[in-house]
């Protein structure tokens, strides 16, 4: 573990995708064809964003990333003793433990001062006693948000974070997002649906096929999270929309 | 608790008028019996014999619930273990108490261990069967975020997976304090030479109810405070995340 304020050499970040082919077996007996060949790198401190039509086998990449899903042909290569952020797309706290207790179930080694930061960035400060069954859904993904950054991840993982938010909410945690990738960069694999926020989020968009999902096409985006005009985002969905069997409107 | 009072006022009103037409012999007057525990008391015998028995149940209840959680986790976690386990499992289940305790008297002699090892494996079975149950549902989500999170096996153990299974081992430990306490009574009668189920043996053999009457009174009140003052509060303090029911 590099003591804090040493910078981290740039290879510590980088992530290598190489996955041949995976199967999933599903309960009928059938082997689906989830995933086809898919290659791709992120450097490190780069914010990237799956897109691509639901049921695609996003979530079923990030398990494999993420190591809970070892049973695929092809490799994939995260930085030696990479330390990993995830956040699911339900929350996933531990309901018999505090909002506080959950995060430093999670980062042990964080100290009182980072997560002061963090609770204050996020807007948990009030909320660190609670247990996560008293917490609205938006409160408790601000949770898992705070205890994968607690971690200090050299790659974070976030599967459709914001989904099923209000859309003020959900504006308010990527304003979030954006400010602690901004204040910490970290390498980031963001899976979402919605394209809009992708845009406002990465540095660049990675568009999966239907299922076997392989990767269409990679769309940098210019001003990785400034503001962009209506034309700009329109331009670039129209870009995607054939790959994601999107009629372009 | 008023209404308690009231249904324990006339428990013990319809015990006198019994005891009335039984005739003392048969089933002795409450007063008696109390004037008996207190005789018992103050010979130290009731204390002393109270304190073996309590020592054997809490000694085979611990060997029971440790090995049960242990076995029931590997199970539930594991198909393997189970499909090996299972087997056992039902032919214990289903072994009448008293085999047990005779063959382990025979086995083992009229030993100290051997009680207590009958007793738990009483128990065993039935409380592996609870906590497989729990381990079966045990959350995969939640396993996922702590191998994710990286957390070492004793922190899952204590924070993900033992908070999941608290209502199973809670219902394991209450219905097994009382079928243990049960157990250890017809141990200690078949084979110790002290304890209440020993004190109790005696007294058939006199033909004795005011003395049968007080251990076991004595003893059930020594279970009640266990449960009041040690179980109910643990179950309380496990629980303490829940949102309030009202």
């Amino acid at each position: 573990m590099s003591p804090a304020g040493v910078p981290r050499p740039p290879e510590a970040g980088r992530l290598e995708v190489c996955i041949k082919q995976k199967f999933f077996r599903a309960a009928s007996g059938d082997n689906l064809h989830v995933l086809g060949e898919l290659n791709f790198t992120l450097a490190n401190g780069e914010v990237a964003a799956l897109v691509g039509p639901s049921g695609c086998g996003k979530t079923t990449l990030l398990r494999i990333i993420a190591g809970l899903d070892r049973d695929f042909q092809g490799g994939v290569r995260l930085p030696e003793h990479c330390r990993l952020g995830m956040v699911f797309q339900e929350p996933r706290l531990l309901p018999w433990r505090s909002v506080e207790a959950n995060v430093r179930l999670a980062a042990p080694h964080a100290t009182d001062a980072a997560l002061d930061t963090l609770f204050e960035t996020l807007g948990l400060a009030a909320h660190r006693g609670h247990y996560p069954g008293e917490l609205s859904l938006g409160l408790a993904r601000r949770v898992a948000l705070a205890r994968a950054f607690a971690v200090e991840p050299d790659l974070l993982v976030l599967d459709e974070p914001f989904v099923s938010l209000d859309a003020a909410l959900a504006e308010r945690l990527r304003f979030e997002l954006v400010e602690l990738v901004t204040r910490r960069p970290v390498t980031t694999l963001l899976v979402t649906h919605d394209v809009e926020e992708a845009i406002g989020l990465a540095d660049r968009l990675l568009v999966m096929s239907a299922s076997p999902a392989r990767v269409v096409s990679e769309v940098p985006i210019a001003r990785p999270r400034a503001a962009h005009s209506a034309e700009e985002i329109a331009a670039i969905r129209n870009k995607i929309a054939p790959s994601l069997g999107v009629k372009v409107v | 608790m008023a209404l308690r009072l009231v249904s324990l006022a006339v428990l013990i009103a319809a015990w006198s008028i019994g005891s009335h037409f039984a005739g003392p012999r048969l089933l002795p007057e409450p007063q008696a019996v109390g004037l008996a525990i207190i005789a018992e008391a103050r010979s130290g015998a009731l204390a002393f014999n109270l304190g073996v028995t309590l020592a054997r149940v809490v000694a085979s209840f611990l060997i029971a619930m440790a090995l049960g959680t242990a076995l029931g986790l590997l199970m539930g976690r594991y198909r393997n273990v189970d499909r090996l386990g299972d087997p056992w499992l039902v032919a214990l289940l289903n072994l009448p108490a008293l085999v047990i305790i005779v063959l382990a008297y025979i086995w083992a002699g009229l030993t100290e261990s051997a009680a207590i090892a009958a007793v738990a494996l009483n128990k065993l079975p039935i409380a592996t069967v609870m906590v497989r149950e729990g381990a079966r549902s045990l959350d995969a989500g939640l396993d996922d975020m702590a191998r994710v999170f990286r957390m070492g096996a004793w922190v899952r153990l204590r924070h993900v997976v033992f908070p999941q299974l608290a209502p199973y081992l809670a219902a394991a430990a209450r219905s097994g304090l009382s079928l243990v306490w049960k157990i250890v009574l017809i141990v200690e009668l078949l084979g110790r030479p002290n304890g209440v189920g020993f004190e109790i043996g005696i007294a058939f053999q006199l033909f004795d109810v005011t003395r049968l009457l007080a251990y076991a009174f004595a003893f059930v009140a020594v279970m009640l405070v266990i449960e009041t003052f040690l179980v109910q509060p643990l179950e309380r303090h496990v629980s303490r995340w829940r949102p309030k029911t009202s």
